[in-house]
């Protein structure tokens, strides 16, 4: 069994946690990126590099990067604009993808960057101009602070041109033609709120697909989960059985796409895991029923948040799941979420959660 | 010339750069071209498009708050400054 490498992405820079085999003793490095937010991080396994989505309060949003998995680093926002004559401004970087030889980055005002150098450079390759909503979401007026613009991408493991984007707030959009044209993926989905297109204005937190089986899709919503059985074309709700339809994060087994797991969250102002209980509730049978996972998680006062890109899972023989909270605690089960063990308990605000895919 | 003084926010992202540069420019927004060409990609760490200084990106000269268009005379004292943003 080879080692395991998690990235770690804090407020306060990218944490690189790392296992010995059996994933029992672990060591952290870091803060790197000079400490900068990190929003999203990602290992490239075909070149080995570490991309990491950052945005400075002082300098500026830009994607640092390290070919020797956080020994040194480069950054660079070359291209990553929208020019001077467009209201619009690159506020942050929210999410990242490799996808062939590219690298993906969504970021705030929506919009969707590509790098063919490795991350040296990079281009504007869309901003889903023309799809429904788009209008009202390019408004200043819609973008608070903390708004994260395109929160997610999710590319197609077998088509190069194909990927989900997820627009905060709008819903789901794909393309099958690297970004030339898209098309809402959000049918069966439900809204508490009101909606001027039909199509768009739900609010996709977490989107996941299995591994083995490109048709099944998973995502935790503002309101309730939902699993696709084709593709994202349409959307089935599988929130019955759990303590609360809201939450943030999402993860499915790699070898079984049945088996999926999310963190329920108080919805209100807390947005924390109910009643100081601290779990994570898995599907084995796509939904139709869940399991309270505790054990080795604490289960009073345990006000914990987890955020959308906060929880991973590797793909060993018996996976291992991770997640991190928004008050610094990182937890790890390597039995699939039976029972977990607490793997640092002072980090900064932990935002992101990636698995390293290394040797 | 001008004394120019960076914050270590910025000196830490370039190799060899000092927190005190002397540069020849007659406005700000030279001085911080005069940067970016000796350190590739500054430029872009200090200023949004526009271009504009960022929002928490402040720049004194000789203890006056300037502008991108204000007049570096020689032997003034630039200061830039990270101005207070979170904790």
């Amino acid at each position: 069994m080879a080692r395991t490498v998690l990235l770690i992405g804090t407020r306060k820079g990218l944490f690189v946690v790392e296992s010995d085999p059996g994933r029992t003793d672990w060591e952290i490095r870091g803060p790197f990126c000079e400490s900068w937010p990190v929003y999203h991080a990602i290992h490239d396994q075909a070149s080995g590099t570490i991309f990491a989505a950052c945005a400075s309060e002082w300098h500026g949003a830009a994607v640092w990067r390290s070919s020797d998995l956080g020994e040194s680093w480069a950054f660079s926002s070359e291209g990553l604009g929208y020019g001077d004559d467009d209201p619009r401004k690159v506020s942050k970087i929210s999410s990242l993808a490799v996808q062939g030889d590219r690298v993906l980055a969504g970021v705030e005002a929506p919009g969707i960057f590509e790098s063919r150098d490795g991350g040296e450079s990079w281009s504007l390759l869309s901003t889903l101009a023309g799809q429904p909503g788009s209008e009202e979401w390019n408004d200043p007026a819609n973008q608070p602070p903390g708004h994260l613009g395109i929160s997610a991408l999710m590319p197609d493991p077998d088509e190069d041109a194909s990927f989900f984007a997820i627009v905060q707030g709008v819903g789901a959009f794909e393309t099958a033609d690297a970004g030339e044209s898209w098309t809402p993926r959000n049918r069966g989905l439900r809204a508490d709120w009101p909606r001027p297109h039909e199509e768009v204005g739900f609010c996709v937190h977490r989107l996941v697909r299995a591994p083995t089986d490109r048709n099944r899709l998973y995502q935790q919503n503002h309101v309730g989960v939902h699993r696709s059985d084709d593709a994202g074309h349409s959307w089935t709700e599988i929130t019955e059985g759990l303590p609360s339809e809201f939450g943030f994060a999402a993860a499915v087994h790699p070898h079984d796409r049945d088996t999926f797991y999310v963190i329920p969250l108080d919805p209100g102002h807390g947005r924390c895991m109910p009643e100081g209980h601290a779990a994570v509730w898995r599907t084995r049978d796509a939904g139709g029923s869940w399991q309270q996972l505790d054990r080795g998680l604490p289960t009073q006062h345990a006000h914990l948040g987890v955020l959308r890109a906060a929880m991973a899972i590797d793909d060993d023989d018996v996976p291992g799941l991770y997640f991190g909270t928004s008050t610094g605690q990182l937890y790890a089960s390597i039995d699939e979420g039976d029972t977990w063990t607490e793997l640092a308990g002072h980090l900064p605000p932990i935002w992101s959660v990636a698995v390293a895919d290394v040797a | 010339m001008a004394s120019l003084r960076l914050p270590p926010t910025l000196t830490s992202l370039f190799p060899d750069l000092p927190r005190r540069v002397e540069v020849d420019a007659s406005t700000v927004v030279g001085a911080i071209a005069e940067l970016d060409d000796r350190w590739p990609g500054l430029g872009d760490r200090l200023l949004e498009p526009g271009p504009q200084l960022r929002p928490h990106i402040h720049v004194y000269i000789d203890g006056e708050r300037a502008a991108l268009e204000s007049v570096v005379g020689d032997g003034s004292r630039l200061d830039v400054v990270a101005a207070i943003s979170g904790g």
